[in-house]
């Protein structure tokens, strides 16, 4: 039985098409489950790890690696204050206070309704606005204390439900078709790229030993240990 | 008016509400560099970008026509382009990507055809969802107008382009990180030797990693020739480039300017540019390329714009990322979050980055919050060190990747500039900003 459901499952074998070793498209799966469950569940994970051929440690392995791949559930709208220098001189650490108790939870945590998780961030490269908050990786402009409650009223309204989609929801934008190079060219392409390599490193296999025979066993050791 | 007469380059577009619509493209002679290119050899091509002396906008700085001329002796590699912009304060690559994704589309399709490769992918930081759509977007309009694909408008010559999502990962903008990363791993720098890039590279394959910044350059470069570009700029710092300016200033923003004929005063100052300092407020220090870079103090305001002209005063120009800091900013409070950050962003895999930041940022948030120690100062000293023996610049490395070496840059520059700040911190026990 498969967690994916059927859309999910076609995306799922669009993506890994797109690129030469299945695993590649661990981290593309990984999101598309987000967007399916709203957070990385054991059994997506479980879905990927046969998809792409690795096991489910692996899946999970590689995705805690990344702050994005949430593997606990977050809120509906993950709520992003940058802190870092530019924010901070913008009065970043301020706002994330006022975030803070305007939501009643700490940074890292979720609020009770289970709506709203705040996350103290890193440079989200928005530092022109600052502080920059980001809702589900939505730049909403720098913001003020006042501005901040009126987002967060605004989000638990569903006023900002056009241009924020729920968590999980990364590009909205889908690759219109597959790779259009055909596959044959690609395989005689790569096989005389082997080949080329192939002769280039025989070449120079034979060139050393050439230059070993002519010098002496003693300095081509001196030279292979400053090289 | 610009301080200098130079044309916009890569932000030519941006004036328009639409600059990012393929119909705004081609209406602003969109796709006609790629034209020109395929009418060309590749190797022609190749040596355009060679002549214009195109130095890598990502962040080391290396020169583009140098890196695809390691790789020309394969006939087929990889192209990946370095989209994951987040070296904190830089917010250029991103600027690109959302407003004039066709220009990168086109860049990146121009490079394939260089470099003869039948696969390209773009890397695209995880968080840049606007992006990513702009860029995926831009790309589906590509290969619908038959600039990408099968028989590129009819020259023979054939590309396919991947949008690829990073997850979140600072670490992820090295190379070789990115390079795991595009293979479905955890984004761990690889070691060099063996694993460059242009040697071993995406599955073992030779592989070109260019920046978005830079590839976004290539289709001005090729319509209007090597030469035009590299009379802009001086020495082996030619054409312009982004700045992403930032902190303490009255007009944050980025900006393309004319590399060396501009200083750290124009860009600062100017009406144009930032405007100078709110509440005309002294400059404390500015942080001249990314978080990576050490800190100027305002005696070095006058220095111009140019790669060797910024490392051969000490520093570098980096991401391009200039964060100015006036004299309200508490040094230990600044040096201490961008420490906090290293510590969060550190991979793991080295001791001297992982432990070494964590140990920097708890010593300088305990100065920070009055609980410093008289010998604080020496030990921050003493950890930089063994992080990056020497703290000379450019940095000795300890560790698989730049990461670790670049840690010790902020607070080397706050204790060399400041170190009565921290001292007066640790003597009165508490932040004299606070």
């Amino acid at each position: 039985m498969s967690h994916f459901d059927s859309e999910t499952a076609a995306r799922a074998r669009e993506l890994v098409a797109l690129y030469p070793e299945r695993r590649s498209a661990l981290i593309p799966l990984c999101h598309l489950a987000q967007e399916q469950d709203g957070w990385l569940r054991p059994e997506a994970m479980e879905e990927i790890a046969s998809i792409v051929g690795v096991t489910p440690a692996e899946v999970r392995g590689t995705a805690t690696f990344y702050d994005m791949l949430r593997t606990q559930p977050v809120g509906r709208y993950l709520v992003s204050v940058c802190t870092n220098i530019a924010c901070l001189l913008g009065g970043a650490e301020e706002l994330l206070e006022h975030a803070e108790h305007t939501l009643g939870v700490r940074a890292g945590g979720t609020t009770s309704d289970g709506t709203i998780t705040l996350e103290d961030a890193e440079c989200l490269a928005d530092c022109d606005r600052t502080p920059c908050v980001a809702v589900n990786h939505r730049y909403v402009g720098g913001l003020t204390p006042d501005a901040f409650d009126q987002l967060v009223a605004d989000l638990r309204a569903g006023r900002r439900d056009g241009e924020i989609p729920p968590h999980g929801t990364l590009g909205r934008v889908r690759r219109n078709g597959g790779l259009r190079v055909p596959v044959e060219q690609v395989a005689r392409e790569r096989a005389a790229a082997a080949e080329a390599r192939a002769a280039r490193e025989q070449a120079a296999r034979e060139q050393a030993a050439r230059a070993q025979a002519a010098e002496g066993p003693g300095a081509a050791k001196s030279q292979g240990a400053g090289a | 008016m610009p301080v200098t007469d130079a044309p916009r380059i890569v932000t030519a577009r941006l004036v328009y509400d639409d600059s990012y619509t393929l119909e705004r493209y081609l209406a602003t002679g969109g796709y006609e560099g790629l034209r020109k290119a395929l009418s060309m050899t590749p190797e022609a091509v190749s040596a355009e970008v060679d002549t214009a002396s195109l130095l890598g906008r990502g962040g080391a700085g290396f020169p583009a026509g140098r890196k695809w001329s390691m790789l020309r002796k394969d006939p087929v590699t990889y192209l990946v382009v370095n989209g994951d912009e987040s070296e904190p304060a830089t917010f250029k690559d991103h600027l690109l990507m959302e407003r004039d994704p066709h220009q990168l589309v086109e860049g990146v399709l121009i490079a394939a055809y260089a470099l003869q490769v039948t696969e390209a992918f773009i890397y695209i930081r995880g968080e840049f969802a606007l992006g990513l759509d702009r860029v995926t977007q831009a790309l589906n309009e590509a290969y619908d107008y038959g600039a990408a694909g099968s028989d590129i408008f009819g020259s023979g010559f054939s590309v396919d382009v991947v949008v690829h999502p990073g997850a979140g990962a600072y670490i992820c903008g090295e190379e070789t990180a990115l390079l795991e990363s595009l293979e479905g791993k955890r984004g761990f720098p690889r070691i060099k030797p063996p694993f460059f890039p242009a040697a071993i590279g995406l599955y073992g394959q030779p592989t070109v990693v260019n920046n978005v910044e830079t590839m976004s350059n290539l289709p001005w470069i090729v319509l209007h020739g090597g030469k035009e570009f590299a009379g802009l700029g001086e020495g082996r710092s030619a054409g312009t480039r982004l700045f992403a300016l930032s902190g303490h200033v009255r007009r944050p923003g980025t900006y393309e300017v004319e590399m060396v004929k501009t200083t750290f005063r124009d860009l600062v100052y100017a009406p144009v540019y930032g405007g100078g300092v709110p509440g005309d407020r002294d400059v404390k220090a500015i942080i001249p390329g990314g978080v990576s870079a050490p800190w100027f103090g305002p005696e070095r305001l006058d220095l111009p714009l140019g790669q060797d002209e910024v490392g051969n005063a000490g520093s570098m120009l980096g991401s391009g990322a200039i964060t100015v800091m006036d004299s309200s900013t508490c040094v230990v409070r600044a040096a201490w979050r961008i420490t906090k950050f290293f510590a969060r962003e550190s991979c793991g895999q080295c001791t001297p980055c992982r432990e070494g930041s964590g140990w920097l940022e708890r010593v300088l948030r305990r100065i920070e919050q009055g609980e410093g120690r008289e010998d604080d100062v020496d030990l921050l000293l003493d950890v930089s060190d063994n992080i990056s023996p020497g703290l000379q610049w450019p940095p000795q490395q300890t560790t698989i990747c730049v990461l670790g070496p670049s840690i010790p840059s902020s607070i080397h520059s706050a204790i060399d500039m400041f170190r009565d700040e921290l001292l007066q911190h640790v003597k009165e026990g508490r932040c004299p900003f606070d």
